[in-house]
């Protein structure tokens, strides 16, 4: 097991030095399809950290045995399976949510992070560290769909949570919702300037031009 | 190691055998959470059935529902009320050609391609089922809206006219506009409206944002930002009270078939 420095790396890195969905710009879809309630996104997130921590587990434990002719084949079809027993565990114990989510938890076989992590790190680590390195990532993606949701949620409907926070004009209240917040492509203005914010405050992600 | 790995009884020993372990594990999840997923389903679709006549009151659904509803089945073609079929599911009786009948172009007005022979309905009684006093009767509808086929349990009165409720469990609207068909408060306005007017044909009129007079026993106002979506709701209330929905079943209830028993 490694040493407590590089597991925070590992951990923590990829919140905000090395976040898999400002600076490696995977992911993009659902973090652009379930960010319009705040819960919908939080179930959503702790999916996909679950999927990634567990595939990156299995992968990296049995990596030394992957035929490198099969080895894309090997990830998905652990992905798969993961992500089918995430789905079924949700409609048993959280049935509205994963009925609100439908499609989404299926498309996290898609999740290019999922893919990503498994190829880049777990196949050339061990199984402890390559666990927690999908932690880390999954948390990265959580920074980042948490926020966006935050301000879909807030500025589109007037709640987090569900919670009336500004009551809206149409229930007697002052807030006007700004419509576009609850469409898909307010998830690409804000991600974007997400990725903008993060980049003026650590100029090394900038790519050269 | 590696050029070892990739001979190919080794390919097929580790294909194999991670085929075999995952299958195991994802047949294992899908077996024993399947009790409880028919279970969330089955309550799921009893407190819709509660929430639209207005008897939800938060404690046990699965009591409440035993109380206050009677669960019938009705052929719709002549509206008398028959037995329920074996291995019934609405949602499969709907797409089963056997079951269904295909809808031409002009009857299919709600855009729904199919509608299953025997519908179910349920009867609410506010004092419990033995008081037999009928409060309301929920249909469950349906319709295509903008980008998905909504579907809505509709409470009418005993009358078999008067709106009580509706509720929209199922929908894939766009948040904030056409979703806006769950709100309570827009579905809120329905409640009093006329389904049918005095000759039992349909009248229930959705109306655009602001239009809809308040005297009228038919006029409610559409959705502002997702006038598709309220189309399909008029569609959907156009076929379902219309000859091909529940029309015969609902001229019947007019004319006394329920307080017989």
């Amino acid at each position: 097991m490694a040493n407590a420095k590089e597991i925070k790396t590992v951990l923590f890195g990829p919140v905000f030095a090395n976040n898999p969905i400002a600076l490696q710009v995977l992911g993009i879809c659902s973090a652009l399809a379930v960010t319009t309630k705040m819960d919908k996104a939080l179930v959503m997130c702790i999916a996909l950290t679950l999927v990634t921590a567990f595939s990156n587990f299995f992968i990296s434990l049995i990596r030394n045995h992957i035929p490198s002719s099969v080895r894309i084949i090997v990830q998905m079809t652990i992905i798969a399976s993961l992500v089918i027993v995430v789905d079924q565990l949700l409609k048993a114990f959280a049935y509205d949510v994963a009925k609100e989510l439908s499609v989404f938890v299926g498309l996290i076989i898609t999740n290019c992070i999922v893919m990503g992590r498994a190829e880049a790190f777990a196949m050339k680590s061990a199984p402890g560290i390559s666990f927690l390195d999908g932690i880390g990532n999954g948390l990265g993606y959580s920074a980042v769909l948490m926020t966006v949701a935050f301000i879909r949620e807030l500025g589109g409907s007037g709640t987090l949570f569900g919670i009336e926070i500004m009551p809206l004009v149409k229930d007697g209240g002052w807030y006007q919702p700004m419509g576009l917040l609850l469409m898909p492509p307010s998830a690409f203005i804000i991600i974007a300037g997400l990725i903008w914010l993060l980049r003026t405050y650590r100029t090394e992600q900038i790519e050269k031009a | 190691m590696s050029s070892n790995n990739d001979s190919i009884s080794k390919t097929l020993i580790v294909v194999i055998s991670l085929c075999l372990v995952c299958a195991v594990i994802v047949s294992t999840a899908a077996v024993q959470l399947r009790p409880q997923q028919t279970a969330n389903k089955l309550l799921d679709s009893q407190k819709n059935v509660l929430a639209v006549t207005g008897l939800l009151s938060g404690s046990d659904i699965n009591e409440l529902y035993s109380k206050h509803i009677e669960e019938r089945f009705v052929d719709l073609d002549t509206g008398d009320f028959v037995e329920k079929p074996a291995n019934y599911d609405y949602r499969k009786f709907m797409k089963d050609p056997e079951e269904s009948i295909r809808l031409s172009g002009d009857e299919d007005v709600a855009s729904i391609k199919s509608r299953a022979n025997i519908a179910p309905v349920y009867l609410a009684y506010n004092n419990g089922v033995e008081s037999g006093e009928l409060s309301a009767i929920v249909l469950p509808i349906h319709g295509y809206g903008l980008w998905s086929t909504m579907h809505a349990f509709l409470a009418l009165g005993a009358d078999g006219t008067t709106i009580k409720g509706l509720n929209y469990y199922e929908q894939g609207e766009t948040a904030g506009l056409g979703g806006e068909v769950q709100n309570p408060k827009w579905v809120a306005q329905f409640e009093g409206k006329k389904l049918l007017d005095q000759s039992g044909a349909p009248a229930i009129k959705v109306v655009k944002p602001g239009n809809a007079s308040a005297d009228s026993a038919f006029e409610v106002d559409g959705l502002s930002g997702a006038t598709l979506t309220s189309n399909g709701v008029q569609y959907t209330f156009d076929f379902w009270a219309g000859a091909k929905g529940f029309a015969p079943f609902l001229a019947k209830v007019r004319d006394g078939a329920l307080n017989n028993g």
